[in-house]
């Protein structure tokens, strides 16, 4: 891709233009795809950084890169060696989307013997598979952008702070707060079930705010209360495979699933 | 104060007379909840038939209008050496509020206090403020209403009308000349003995009402004594730290301020948000350290902050017993359980 545009200047100051790879490993490609989405903001978008990488949208490729947007989780033993390929080349290395963070939807299939998964969905002609991992399990990951998928304001809002040298900060209260500030009628209130109290917030509560519960996908709040919530799941009738099914929908909240199967 | 009474029927023409000409604000319902019970909020409404006379509490207060949960407070053009700032209060037409309850209304007579009365009074909430037009009304206590106990089931101003149903007419107090002009439009009188007579019987009926009770004796000093209170511990093993408490509270103000750069890099934004003391990072401070990483005292001090230490500022706590802060938490902790509870410590 040629560079689009001279080098940006924020106040007078011209700014660092990063050179920045996306690579994607075992995933949908939705989180790259709602970066691509956004049409409006795309030009703006690929001024502040220079995208060297980006199978979605471009042929040429370069191995020199400083940021390495990563999405996707690691399901097999090839995908291991080019994650760490692309540490050692990357000065930044972020997980983008909950695959990347947690393993995401992948990591369903966790739960059960890798022979029947590969049986149940390869049939008689079986593929290389291995329990599915997120990209710290494997390399140092320096910052993570939540969500299945990403959404895209926040994306852009992340480089926007890179390029200008602005801390990145997430949301660390869960998703009820931004919830009752949408002032959507609380879904516990239309005897639906929502992880919005032990989430993390970030999303503006894009679930709830079409009355779907959420599913956890952002993970965990910073301080997650996950026995209240249990609780309430059960005073409102629901069972323990319903708060099961949500909180290891994605993966966030694997080490709280698996202290509740123990149970 | 002056009083006067009307019929039924004129309710309605005096809404169409005001709505005709102005934006009217009032309680209307939502939808309605999994036990088949109506959902009520504030909304816009334009025919007097939308407007639920009868509606018990909203599930958020009317802060939209006063206390934006988001308001943009400035934004920022950005040119290649020179920038400029703008700034607007979020308001272009003055609120016609059509049927507030005595909590709500005293909820706004306790936010004047800190919001106007200060040295710094904020300009976005007091242009808000100086252009809402209030129409009190009665309402029926529910079991969560503890209104009573907080001193706020009555208000005596910060209204410009305020109506009660004293059963086939309206008994309404007037305390502003815009009421008393908007009243010519209608058919009102002057009480009679009989109506002054009813109205008191309306009130004392409301009274017996009460089931839900807040002992508030001595109780800024009971809080002091009982701050390494154990209870503490148990209410903040509940608590989700979510902030629900604080954005259904109609007394609650606590903000957060984030700016941001538009991607084009020629706009700029500074947005406020309404925060909580509840969640995790609200007394985090530059460089990390966090005064209160414990849920239970993030709880604790919203207590304090309400119950103790406003009341020593102003004589009045910030909580005017609305309920809703104890109705919207999932995790079932509500006011008068835990004041309670700290109270049978020290008793
Ligand atoms: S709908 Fe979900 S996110 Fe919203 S307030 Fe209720 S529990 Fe919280
Ligand atoms: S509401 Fe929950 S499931 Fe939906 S996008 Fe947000 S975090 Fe994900
Ligand atoms: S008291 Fe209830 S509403 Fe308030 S933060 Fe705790 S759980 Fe949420
Ligand atoms: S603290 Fe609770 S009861 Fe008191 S005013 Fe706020 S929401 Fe109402
Ligand atoms: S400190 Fe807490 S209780 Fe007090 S106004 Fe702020 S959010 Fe409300």
């Amino acid at each position: 891709m040629n560079d689009p545009t001279p080098v940006r200047t924020y106040l007078g100051v011209p700014l660092y233009r990063p050179r920045v790879a996306f690579f994607e490993f075992s995933s949908c490609e939705g989180c790259q795809l709602q970066i691509l989405n956004n049409e409006a903001t795309l030009l703006d978008f690929l001024s502040l950084v220079e995208v060297v990488n980006f199978r979605e949208a471009m042929k040429e490729r370069s191995d020199d890169y400083e940021i390495a947007l990563v999405e996707g989780s690691i399901t097999r033993g090839d995908e291991t060696g080019r994650l760490k390929k692309i540490r050692e080349k990357a000065k930044v290395l972020v997980a983008l989307g909950s695959c990347a963070c947690f393993g995401g939807v992948n990591q369903l299939k966790n739960r059960f013997g890798l022979d029947w998964v590969k049986k149940e969905v390869y049939g008689d002609s079986p593929i290389e598979t291995e329990y599915v991992r997120p990209l710290e399990d494997i390399v140092k990951v320096d910052l993570k952008i939540f969500g299945c998928p990403v959404k895209k304001e926040e994306v852009e809002n992340i480089i926007i702070n890179i390029a200008i040298g602005k801390a990145i900060v997430h949301p660390k209260y869960p998703i009820c707060t931004e919830c009752k500030a949408n002032e959507n009628i609380c879904l516990f209130d239309l005897g639906e079930p929502c992880l919005g109290p032990i989430t993390r917030g970030g999303c503006n509560s894009w679930c709830p705010n079409s009355r779907f519960g959420c599913w956890g996908c952002r993970g965990p709040a910073e301080d997650t209360n996950i026995e209240q919530m249990k609780k309430i799941m059960k005073e409102h009738g629901f069972s323990e495979d319903t708060i099961l099914d949500r909180l290891e929908c994605f993966g966030g909240f694997s080490s709280y699933a698996q202290e509740l199967r123990k149970k | 104060m002056i009083f006067r009474v009307f019929d039924k029927d004129e309710l309605k023409k005096l809404f169409n007379v005001m709505v005709s000409a102005n934006k009217v604000i009032g309680p209307v319902e939502i939808g309605r909840d999994r036990d088949n019970k109506p959902i009520y909020a504030f909304n816009e409404v334009k025919s007097f038939d939308s407007v639920r006379l009868d509606y018990t509490t909203t599930k958020l207060p009317a802060k939209r209008y006063f206390l934006p949960f988001k308001e943009n407070l400035a934004t920022f053009s950005l040119d290649a050496d020179d920038w400029q700032k703008k700034v607007d209060y979020n308001i272009d037409r003055p609120f016609i509020f059509f049927g507030l309850h005595a909590c709500d209304i005293n909820a706004l007579n306790k936010l004047d206090k800190v919001l106007l009365g200060s040295i710094y009074p904020m300009p976005y909430y007091a242009a808000k403020r100086e252009n809402m037009f209030i129409i009190g009304l009665d309402c029926t206590p529910q079991p969560y209403c503890f209104c009573r106990s907080m001193g706020a089931d009555t208000a005596l101003h910060g209204f410009d009308m305020f109506i009660t149903d004293v059963g086939d007419l309206y008994f309404v107090e007037i305390l502003s000349d815009t009421a008393f002009n908007f009243l010519k439009n209608i058919k009102t009188a002057e009480p009679v003995e009989d109506d002054h007579i009813q109205y008191m019987k309306v009130v004392s009926e409301k009274n017996k009402k009460f089931t839900t009770h807040v002992d508030t004796t001595d109780l800024t000093k009971i809080l002091d004594m009982e701050f390494q209170s154990d209870v503490w511990k148990q209410w903040g093993e509940q608590c989700l730290a979510c902030g629900t408490c604080s954005k259904v509270c109609p007394t609650c103000y606590c903000y957060g301020v984030e700016e941001t750069i538009d991607i084009n890099l020629h706009g700029a934004k500074k947005t406020k948000f309404l925060y909580s003391c509840n969640l995790i990072d609200f007394a985090e401070v530059a460089g990390g350290h966090n005064f209160r990483p414990e849920r239970h005292s993030r709880l604790k001090y919203r207590y304090y902050h309400k119950h103790r230490g406003f009341v020593e500022a102003y004589e009045e706590s910030l909580c005017v017993g609305c309920g809703r802060c104890g109705e919207a938490c999932l995790a079932g902790i509500t006011v008068p359980e835990v004041i309670a509870s700290v109270r049978g410590e020290a008793g």
